[in-house]
Parts: structure tokens; C-alpha cells; sequence
């Protein structure tokens, strides 16, 4: 008993340093100036969260453990290959991996654990699936949107307010009964459907222009359902690395949307607001004009006032030097650079 | 486990309120490699599935633990992977593009 108390403090103050320095991660990748540190104190961290829980008394199989690591990093290096331009949709999928863990265990725990399960319990196991799986399906959608398997325009039909609404009631509902009837396994089945369908349903009346701030939103609920794990799992790590993840991940698309002019609830809401959104006006329409070299430079002639607002596109083509040379020899007086907004290769095709 | 549950409450909603503290004046340069980064972090769940897996209570359990290990390890290695190259790209970038305007 003592044993497993010396190696439970042990793995404790592991998870203790992890969390710190998932936090210090997040705070040094918010400049660019410590970006870098951000990502090696995140790789610590997330080495030390995994060899901490192998610690754990509980394991008594590590093979099965060992090949599921192996297995894994295989898929994730090719994931993290892919082309510069490719990075949205590379995300996306990613989350989906992502929930699709939090999913899993949470129905392996809920199967586990039935029927002796507190009410608490039962609410924040259930708020994990729904989040968990709305996020892998919705995920999965946004993927194939970016990477145009999907078509890109918003798709809509009649009646679809009213649909998600009831998919939502439907697994809330379920929920609820649930947590009063703990041996009712059968809703537990409906509430992952339910969440599945539902995060199709959400992400498909959304644009391809919303995707990033869509994505950004995902990652929220993946850090929420994390968080709802922990609770499950009485984990402080899952509790800490989750919130972080859920509230950074809102406050991002807040930000994202307003760095790229678009309506947050539009995206928060999905269907439910892109009917207000229609309904007031054409508030939304935001021309994009492109344009050949020759007629660049022929507009350019003509004008008075030029501002070049760099962004994603620019860094992936490595355009810098090019941009910054049109600056200097540009006749215009009244060149200067914008506001750097968030751009995405879709809005700002590199060239 | 009352004490406990409120405990886990307090922490929640303190981690919360930091992550919204150090993202809320992140560069817009920065936009992209942080969503990367934070996708790679939300990969923690990977913590529940060892222990799911490594604890062998049933076979059912078992498999969807190591189905989950697959997908959330292939998550975290991919997420920094990929946000460390992107960095990379800003660094080669840097000195040639100076202090830009914050917004």
C-alpha cells in the first residue's frame, strides 16, 4: 500500500509539471518571439503526461499499450508531412483522431461502469460523447470541405433549423433520462448516433470561408470533452490541459473571426444562424476581386493608395522578400503594410 | 468524492480562465501554429486510453482503448510535427519581415 501511494505522489507531481507546462506552452506560442520555446515546452509536457500515466499501478499489459504508441506516431508523421497548403485540412482531420479517442473511452467507460454510476458522473460521461462525437464527425466534414471532397458551399435546405434542434433535444434528452435511469443502457447508443449525426448536420451548412474559425471552434469542444474525461477519470492533467484547450480554443475563433470580417455566430451557431444571417440583408457579401499580373499591375498604376495585408498565403509561397521589394520600388508614397489578418491558402491563393 | 468533485470544479474553471488569459493578445502571425498546437494538446485523452487499455477490464474496453491510442497518439506526434515545421518557416522568415502592425 505504501508502494502504490510513494509511486502515486510520484506520478502526481509528473502530471503537476505537464500541466505547468502546457500552460507555458500556450503562453509562449501567443509571440512570435518565444514560438519556439511554446512547442518544445508542449512536447515535454505531453512526454511526460504519457510516461507519468505508464507509471500508473493499474497497468498490469503494457503490449497492447506499446504497439497502439507505434502504431500511431506511423500515422501521425505522414500527417505531419503534408504540404504547407494542406495545413487546414490536416488539422481538422487530426481533431477527428482526436474526439475519436475521447469518444471511445468514454463508451468504453460507460460500459465498464453501468449500472452503478453517480448522476455527476453519468452528465459529464455524456457530455463527453456529445461533444467528443459531434467533433469527430463535424471534423471529418470540415476535412473533406477543405480539401474539396466535399462541396465547399454552404448547404442548406428547408427545415433545417428545426432538424438540428431536434437531433439536439434528442441527445440532451437522452442525456438527462440517462443520468435519472443509469440502467437504461439502451440511450446510451442513441446519444453517440445522435452526436455523430449531429455534427455533420452542423458543419454542413457552413462555407468553406468559415472553416478556420470552424476548426478553431472544433478544437474548443475537443479541449471541453478532454475536460469532461477528467472528470470522469478524476484526473486534474485531463481537467487542466482541457480547459486550457476549450477556453484558448473559443477565445481563437473569436479572435479569427474578427480578424477575417466574419460573423461569429454565424459560425458558433452554424444553421440556426445562417438563417438570421440571410434574413438581415446582404450584410455578408464581401467581394473578393483576383486578378492576372498584367492587371495587378495596371490597377496598381492607377492608384493612389496601396496597402498590402500579408498573411498565411504569402508565408507558405516564401514571398516575402518579393513584397517587400514591390514595397521599396513601388512609385505609390502611400504604400504600406496592413494589418496582417489570418489567411487561409483558400482565401489567398499562393503564388 | 464530494470534496474531490468540487476540488476538480475550482481547477477547471482556474485553467479556464488562464487559458483564456494567455491566448486573448496572440500575434495574428501566429493564428495557425497556435490552432496546431492546441489540436496536438487536446490529444492528452491519450492519458484515459493507456490507462483504459493497460487496466485490461474487458476485451470490448480493451479495443476501442487501443483504437483510441492509435488515433490520439498519430494526433499528438502529427500536431507538433507540423507546427514545428510551420515555425520553422516563420523563423528563415523573420529578418526580413520587421515588426508588423499589430492590429
Amino acid at each position: 500500500m505504501t508502494d502504490f501511494a510513494g509511486s502515486q505522489y510520484l506520478i502526481e507531481i509528473i502530471y503537476l509539471i505537464a500541466s505547468a507546462l502546457f500552460i507555458l506552452s500556450l503562453k509562449w506560442m501567443s509571440s512570435p518571439a518565444t514560438a519556439r520555446h511554446g512547442i518544445l515546452a508542449g512536447e515535454i509536457g505531453m512526454v511526460l503526461a504519457i510516461a507519468g500515466t505508464l507509471l500508473h499501478h493499474g497497468i498490469i499489459d503494457y503490449k497492447w499499450i506499446i504497439i497502439g504508441l507505434v502504431l500511431g506516431t506511423g500515422i501521425g508523421i505522414p500527417l505531419g508531412m503534408v504540404q504547407m497548403t494542406a495545413v487546414p485540412q490536416r488539422t481538422a482531420l487530426s481533431h477527428a483522431f482526436g474526439a475519436l479517442c475521447v469518444t471511445l473511452v468514454g463508451t468504453a467507460e460507460f460500459y465498464l461502469r453501468t449500472p452503478n454510476v453517480p448522476k455527476f458522473m453519468m452528465s459529464v460521461l455524456s457530455m463527453e460523447v456529445i461533444l467528443g462525437g459531434l467533433t469527430f464527425t463535424g471534423s471529418l466534414m470540415a476535412a473533406g470541405k477543405l480539401q474539396e471532397l466535399l462541396p465547399q458551399r454552404p448547404i442548406t435546405y428547408k427545415g433545417q433549423n428545426l432538424v438540428n434542434l431536434l437531433l439536439f433535444l434528442v441527445a440532451v434528452g437522452s442525456a438527462v433520462y440517462l443520468v435519472l435511469h443509469p440502467g437504461a443502457r439502451i440511450f446510451f447508443p442513441i446519444i453517440v448516433g445522435v452526436s455523430l449525426i449531429f455534427g455533420v448536420l452542423l458543419v454542413i451548412p457552413i462555407g468553406g470561408a468559415d472553416m478556420p474559425t470552424v476548426i478553431s471552434l472544433l478544437n474548443s469542444y475537443a479541449g471541453l470533452s478532454a475536460a469532461a474525461m477528467g472528470f470522469v477519470l478524476d484526473s486534474k492533467l485531463l481537467i487542466i490541459a482541457g480547459a486550457l484547450d476549450g477556453s484558448s480554443g473559443l477565445i481563437l475563433s473569436v479572435i479569427m473571426s474578427k480578424a477575417m470580417n466574419r460573423s461569429f455566430s454565424n459560425v458558433l451557431f452554424g444553421a440556426f444562424g445562417q438563417v438570421q444571417a440571410s434574413a438581415a440583408g446582404e450584410q455578408e457579401a464581401k467581394p473578393v476581386r483576383s486578378a492576372t499580373p498584367e492587371e495587378a499591375a495596371a490597377i496598381l498604376l492607377a492608384a493612389n493608395k496601396v496597402v498590402i495585408v500579408p498573411g498565411y498565403g504569402m508565408a507558405v509561397a516564401q514571398a516575402q522578400h518579393k513584397v517587400r521589394s514591390f514595397m521599396t520600388r513601388s512609385p505609390k508614397r502611400e504604400s504600406r503594410f496592413g494589418s496582417p489578418f489570418t489567411r487561409w491558402p483558400d482565401a489567398c491563393p499562393a503564388t | 468524492m464530494n470534496t474531490n468533485l468540487i476540488d476538480a470544479l475550482f481547477v477547471f474553471m482556474l485553467a479556464a480562465f488562464i487559458g483564456f488569459e494567455v491566448i486573448r493578445h496572440v500575434s495574428p502571425l501566429l493564428h495557425t501554429p497556435l490552432m496546431s498546437l492546441t489540436n496536438a494538446l487536446d490529444a492528452i485523452a491519450v492519458v484515459g486510453a493507456i490507462v483504459l487499455v493497460g487496466e485490461k477490464k474487458s476485451t470490448f474496453a480493451t479495443v476501442l482503448g487501443v483504437i483510441a491510442i492509435v488515433a490520439a497518439t498519430s494526433n499528438v506526434v502529427g500536431g507538433f510535427f507540423i507546427t514545428d515545421r510551420m515555425l520553422r518557416m516563420f523563423k528563415t522568415s523573420r529578418p526580413t519581415k520587421p515588426q508588423l502592425t499589430k492590429p
